[in-house]
């Protein structure tokens, strides 16, 4: 991967200083500009709210992302009443509702909360909704032949079974979120790296455009890495079920 | 004496399919009772209803003269795929069922550990299911069930994934285990060999109605250790007689 970075950086940087676009400066003015962006008056608020807007909405999320795929999992009914309208909004282009959101709920926190919360359940509820529905059987069998009560079925055997599903769901989830934040604010244009990215392209301030872009780049990376690590400690059993 | 008493089970899933159409029969205790029969005469789901994972339409399955309604600590189940929870050791599945009794660690490991040992699996205690042949998981699987210490053992086709070289270990090393234990076991199967090998007494059930067409008990002498036994006259008699009740019903 080092080496990947290495090459593209090197080329990015040759292409830079041929001046062809003004919209991609060399690459070491975007290194030099990180200092600045990060030290600016306005990036720790811009990125607390950001940070703020995308954890609250992931939170909630998980929480009825995960509780509706168990219900459709596990109820046929529940899974043929919700099924078509996950699958619509998990496919539909939902930028289109948060101007409507703004609308409803203003310029605020609330309306980034929502957006996150929209481009992120769907494919939390689907892929868990996919893993309990894939539990073997007869692990469930087995739970109560032995006299596990409900819950303990449910949190022994069928969430643990349905984990590789469960964290595939979170690591999507997470990148679509991170997506909704900053659409979301680019949209609102008044708040939080949105607002970063709509002041640094209108003054053509293109090294800080670029630099703030690497370090969402970066925050994304590493969040959907660490779901991975999890994902590879569980996937020797998503075949073996 | 009986152990297990099944009257007159009737089992209609959704749709109206007869899965069972009046079973009866009696499984007397610390003997071994096989339940054969072609595909689709509802063995595992007789195994099921006596488990209490299915429930009847009507008919009674009585365990030492109490209905079963549920699952409970007198009955333990072998699954025919095994059914190990593949995040968790060797010695973590064999002791689950204790430990969803909430029977302290050190205590299930203890015992898991004893029958982990008996089943022949000393070493790979720290083992993970996907590391083992479908020959020790079963092994597991029966390690789990014993280590409960149920009177009943329900075994639904246990060695049915397993291949012929490692099944007929496997059965003298169950019969061994069996003959220290003292266990009431229903065992299901579909190889006549294996049950008439195996059991004290052998349930045919038929199909369409699937009833019991016939209880047998075979006696077969297993002094002489197991190559004598499948050689010897009784052996194949029995096997040929089971043979010619069930042809019957497959050729229908």
């Amino acid at each position: 991967m080092a080496f990947s970075l290495l090459v593209w950086f090197a080329v990015w940087e040759v292409v830079g200083r041929l001046e062809l676009v003004s919209l991609l400066p060399p690459f070491s003015d975007v290194l030099a500009a990180f200092p600045e962006v990060v030290s600016s008056s306005t990036f720790p608020e811009a990125a607390w709210i950001t940070l703020q807007a995308f954890l609250i909405g992931m939170a909630l999320s998980f929480a009825v992302g995960i509780g509706v795929g168990i219900l459709m999992g596990t109820s046929r009914a529940i899974g043929s009443l919700m099924g078509m309208w996950v699958n619509i909004f998990e496919s539909s282009p939902l930028t289109a509702i948060v101007p409507a959101l703004m609308a409803l709920l203003g310029f605020g926190l609330p309306t980034m909360i929502v957006t996150v919360f929209l481009f992120s359940v769907w494919v939390i509820a689907l892929d868990t909704q996919v893993g309990v529905e894939r539990v073997n059987p007869s692990l469930v069998e087995m739970g109560r032949s032995f006299g596990a009560s409900r819950r303990v079925l449910f949190s022994q055997i069928v969430l643990r079974a349905a984990l590789p599903e469960l964290l595939a769901g979170i690591r999507l989830g997470l990148i679509r979120g991170l997506k909704g934040v900053v659409i979301g604010q680019l949209l609102i244009a008044v708040l939080g790296v949105g607002y970063l990215f709509e002041l640094y392209s209108r003054n053509f301030l293109m090294p800080e455009f670029w630099a703030l872009l690497i370090i969402l780049f970066a925050f994304a990376f590493l969040a959907s890495e660490a779901v991975a690590y999890f994902e590879r400690k569980v996937s020797f059993y998503a075949s073996s079920r | 004496m009986s152990a297990v008493q099944v009257q007159q089970l009737v089992k209609e899933f959704d749709g109206g399919i007869r899965a069972l159409d009046g079973v009866t029969f009696d499984v007397p205790k610390g003997e071994l009772t096989s339940i054969i029969g072609p595909s689709g005469c509802g063995k595992t789901t007789t195994l099921k209803v006596v488990a209490g994972l299915v429930e009847a339409t009507s008919g009674t399955v009585e365990v030492n003269g109490a209905p079963v309604t549920a699952p409970g600590p007198d009955r333990a189940f072998v699954f025919q795929d095994f059914a190990l929870m593949p995040w968790a050791t060797v010695l973590r599945n064999a002791a689950f069922g204790l430990e969803l009794r909430g029977v302290p660690r050190r205590e299930r490991e203890d015992a898991a550990r004893e029958y982990v040992e008996k089943v022949g699996l000393s070493g790979f205690e720290d083992a993970y299911p996907h590391q083992l042949s479908g020959g020790m998981r079963q092994r597991v699987g029966l390690a789990r069930a014993l280590a409960v210490d149920a009177e009943i053992l329900l075994m639904d086709e246990p060695f049915a994934s397993v291949d012929e070289q490692i099944r007929r270990q496997f059965q003298e090393d169950l019969l061994r285990l069996l003959s220290d234990e003292r266990k009431t076991v229903i065992f299901v199967t579909h190889s006549i060999e294996e049950a008439v090998y195996v059991s004290d007494q052998i349930v045919i059930l038929t199909r369409g109605p699937s009833r019991v067409s016939n209880v047998v008990r075979p006696g077969v002498d297993r002094s002489g250790g197991s190559d004598s036994i499948r050689r010897s006259q009784a052996y194949l008699d029995w096997v040929e007689q089971i043979w010619h009740d069930l042809q019957g019903y497959l050729e229908r």
